[in-house]
């Protein structure tokens, strides 16, 4: 490119840039997927190290998948996961026609479900430890507790995260900064359900058949 | 919950006055680092610079200044697990043979084996989590920004935290050395050995939690560099205009994202084993062990990876700078960069050929690692290519990236020897696979050193001592070849790694060559230190332009120097892959900006330093199992967080009339600079070949 030309080129559309901005909101939720991307490892490493301890020695003598899992808390379990998702589902459209009491019903709905799913949870888990199943038993229930607990712990998070949304909409109605939180914890929510449907895959219909 | 051996309280925990180690080397570490605090506090207080200090440092969110605290702490931290490294060869001089004497309790040498095996456990764990990560991350957070016309990171309250997350890290791994041990299983954390039942005491909690905790920062950095990258380009900076180094911190954070939660499971998992008693790692009860080696690995080879690149950017901006030619080769750079990347997910078994795979396995991974050649041996060519008929002028930054060049070649030819299970399984765990990771390491402290002194300009607005950072370059390299290459014959005659005693007297010269090194790198230290003050002393007789070396390409060159806060006064329009090049080229060098505008920058906070604080507490926490600190300072990290989300206004406006007259200051300060930062080499105005469109 000779001289002439490059001055020519700079003079059409200047050398600096004014009134310059970056979209806040795509920033924001690009950030957000790659924090599930680590997030998704994480659970990556949690399954693959489920699939080692899965052998029949890792049992150590003690209980294997088909001793504990129950098909009533499996299917329960499932059902509150995705009945809740599809409230939050109502939060998105509510908040696509700008209306503050449906995003709030919503998510007072997504909140009760994902509520009623960690306590079938802990129903589930406290009935194991009454049969003296826990995680010190072998290895093989060490990665059962670590997985799906490492679920429900990101569960009561989500939870945690909705009754705040929940509050600042209330308070504050539709900011860039509260919209944008409302975008990513659909994205959280939705992910903990696929994780979810990979845990009901691989732990407990594997276990059962 | 496990119940552990030894006292433990509900108010103090496992703490007790026995966990106040009784060693008169520790208690000397313990004097100079009291000293050394009191010193700074009384600085501080003397000069009055503690509201300073708040507002510009403690509370910022400006990248340069998180960048700048990263690097500091990543060199405080070098310099802590160099005086390990210290230790460990006197040690192995002095513990060499049957006659060989002891002191301080020891039977050979002035070591015992349990005090040996902390001292390497953290010079590991320090040099690469605490030194070399931090540095890197810092240089990326300041020279990334700038490089694609950005003000800021994409997040700045993020960055921030994940500076104050690392430095929890770093503050858990110095308290160690003062308040119980630390681990005593190796950097990588020997299963079973960490196991409770076999290492009972605080110092696997120490290493376990500090890097646990330093890794939640920098997985958060490197998801707010990926998200900079891709979001904050000023406009016309394409992908196929990005500076190369922006590449390689691109490509490395991608690992970093990705690997660094494969570590927290298997800390996490070897967490749980330690605190409520699950059998993951463990000996028996269905644990596997090798489980452990696979997670580990599986981040810590692609950890390799994050802390080369960066190194290998890094190269690839001085060398052209110094070569006065575009960077050869910039596509099948870019390419290389991430076929590195990519290649470094399968490669992880190679660090345990020994584990019994068997040969199909085995196969696989060896020739994976093999594969690794190529893009890096790309790599060398490209660079060797951008300086054949280049104008070289050798600066300290272009020694620097030169020395990182042969060390490549030389730490690379030994991995490639390192690749072949055979060969592999003769010198498996001898110090032969140490000096061959540690050239490799020495890539990227060279890569380190010389973006350092290559951008220190840019930052601070003056230039480093030639003379004496030349003299650190030499020594420094002396240092290097005279410890690490006998240690590849001595590991080719069988010397095994981590020994606190030699009972082969053969190796004898071979320890006093190296202990001859180790003390060229304490000469070479007193250099840096010497080159740092005597720059700063005389910080106004070198000043630079915007362009501190006369022959820079790239966007942070165009912008003044020292940065000012807001990085560009108007974001710049690229018109080409090395922008400033092309400017100069077109004569639009020194066209200055016509018209301010307002800025909106981000406001400083405390809240970072705030979770930070409770996370230190809760590490200690976790540590000591006080469980009433732990449970405190989680709840409160909990509601810092929701709270500080309730916080509308948390930027503000830097007005256009603001902003020309920063520009003005800085314009005036630069103007009797011009003449340091012309280039030295070559024949001026003369310079075919130098851009690449």
């Amino acid at each position: 490119m000779g001289r002439t030309a490059g001055v020519a080129a700079a003079s059409e559309t200047g050398l600096w840039a004014e009134h310059h901005h970056h979209d806040a909101m795509s920033t924001r939720t690009l950030g957000f997927w790659l924090y599930m991307l680590s997030d998704a490892m994480i659970f990556a490493g949690l399954f693959a190290s489920y699939a080692v301890l899965s052998h029949h020695y890792n049992a150590a003598g003690g209980p294997t998948i088909r001793d504990i899992v129950h098909p009533f808390y499996a299917y329960a379990e499932t059902l509150m996961i995705l009945t809740s998702v599809l409230a939050y589902g109502w939060v998105m459209v509510a908040l696509k026609a700008g209306n503050r009491n449906g995003v709030l019903i919503g998510l007072a709905l997504a909140f009760a479900l994902g509520a009623v799913f960690v306590g079938l949870e802990a129903h589930e888990f406290s009935g194991l430890l009454h049969q003296g199943i826990d995680a010190e038993r072998s290895g093989y229930l060490s990665a059962f507790y670590a997985l799906v607990m490492t679920h429900g712990i990101h569960m009561v998070f989500g939870l945690l995260w909705i009754a705040t949304m929940f509050a600042q909409v209330a308070s504050q109605g539709f900011t860039d900064k509260t919209v944008y939180r409302l975008l990513n914890l659909k994205m959280f929510w939705h992910f903990q359900a696929v994780i979810w449907v990979l845990v009901f895959t691989f732990v407990y219909m594997r276990g059962v058949l | 919950m496990v119940h552990v051996q030894g006292p433990w309280s509900p108010l103090l925990g496992r703490l007790s006055m026995g966990a106040i180690p009784d060693n008169p080397i520790i208690t000397g570490a313990f004097i100079f680092a009291a000293i050394f605090g009191v010193l700074a506090l009384a600085y501080v207080t003397y000069a009055r610079k503690w509201v300073y200090l708040w507002r510009e440092w403690l509370t910022t969110v400006d990248h340069k200044k998180i960048g700048v605290m990263y690097i500091l702490i990543g060199l405080v931290m070098l310099f802590r697990g160099f005086i390990d490294a210290l230790m460990m060869r006197t040690q192995q001089l002095l513990g060499d043979g049957l006659h060989s004497a002891g002191y301080l309790g020891a039977t050979h040498g002035y070591l015992v084996p349990y005090h040996f095996d902390q001292v390497y456990s953290a010079h590991g764990t320090i040099m690469i989590l605490f030194a070399a990560t931090p540095i890197l991350v810092g240089i990326m957070n300041i020279i990334v920004p700038l490089q694609i016309g950005a003000r800021d990171m994409a997040f700045p309250y993020l960055n921030a935290l994940g500076l104050w997350l690392t430095t929890v890290g770093a503050a858990l791994i110095m308290l160690s050395l003062f308040l119980g041990d630390f681990s005593h299983a190796g950097w990588i954390g020997l299963t079973p050995l960490t196991e409770l039942a076999y290492s009972p005491g605080v110092g696997t909690d120490y290493w376990m939690w500090s890097i646990q905790i330093a890794s939640v920062g920098t997985t958060l950095g490197a998801a707010n560099l990926i998200a900079t990258i891709i979001k904050m380009r000023a406009p016309g900076m394409t992908w196929s205009r990005l500076p190369i180094f922006t590449w390689t911190a691109l490509s490395t954070n991608i690992i970093a994202l990705t690997s660094f939660p494969v570590l927290a499971v298997a800390l996490g998992l070897l967490g749980a084993d330690r605190y409520f008693g699950t059998h993951f790692f463990t000996a028996g009860m269905g644990g596997n062990l090798m489980l452990y080696s696979n997670l580990f690995w599986i981040w810590g080879h692609p950890e390799v990876y994050f802390v080369i690149l960066p190194a290998f950017g890094m190269m690839s901006e001085i060398i052209p700078t110094f070569s006065e030619k575009a960077l050869f080769g910039y596509i099948t750079m870019v390419a290389a960069s991430f076929a590195i990347a990519g290649v470094s997910w399968a490669v992880w078994l190679h660090h345990f050929f020994t584990m019994g795979a068997g040969p199909d396995v085995n196969t696989f991974f060896s020739i994976a690692t093999m594969m690794v050649g190529i893009p890096t041996g790309v790599k060398v060519f490209n660079w060797a290519f951008t300086i054949y008929r280049g104008r070289s002028r050798f600066d300290t930054p272009m020694m620097w990236a030169l020395g990182a060049l042969f060390m490549l070649l030389l730490g690379g030819l030994t991995g490639m020897m390192l690749a072949m299970p055979p060969i592999n399984y003769s010198v498996h765990n001898s110090v032969f696979v140490v000096a061959h990771f540690h050239t490799m390491l020495m890539v990227v402290v060279y890569g380190i050193l010389g973006a350092v002194s290559y951008w220190f300009p840019k930052v601070f607005g003056f230039k480093l001592n030639e003379r004496l950072g030349k003299r650190f370059f030499w020594y420094f390299t002396a240092g290097t070849v005279l410890v690490f290459i006998p240690m590849y014959a001595s590991g080719f005659m069988g010397m095994t790694r981590r020994l606190d005693y030699l009972s082969n007297p053969h190796l004898f010269p071979f320890e006093v060559a190296e202990e001859l090194g180790i003390g060229l790198y304490l000469v070479s230290v007193y250099y840096f230190v010497a080159q740092l003050f005597v720059s700063v002393r005389d910080r106004n007789k070198y000043p630079v332009g915007a362009d501190a070396w006369g022959t820079g390409r790239t966007l942070e060159w165009i912008t003044p120097s020292p940065v000012p806060f807001y990085n560009f006064a108007v974001t710049p329009r690229t018109h080409a892959r090395d922008e400033l090049v092309w400017r100069r080229e077109q004569g639009l060098e020194h066209v200055s900006v016509k018209h301010y505008e307002d800025i909106l920058m981000p406001k400083n906070t405390a809240v970072p330093l705030i979770i930070g604080a409770l996370t230190l507490a809760l590490g200690f926490g976790l540590v000591w199992r006080i469980w009433w600190l732990t449970d405190l300072s989680f709840a409160a990290i909990i509601v810092t967080v929701i709270l500080r989300s309730f916080v509308k206004d948390t930027d503000y406006t830097v007005g256009g009339k603001e902003v020309a007259g920063i520009e003005k200051g800085l314009q005036a300060r630069m103007k009797g600079a011009q003449a340091s930062g012309l280039p030295s080499g070559g024949v001026g105005g003369l310079r075919p070949q130098e851009s690449n469109s």
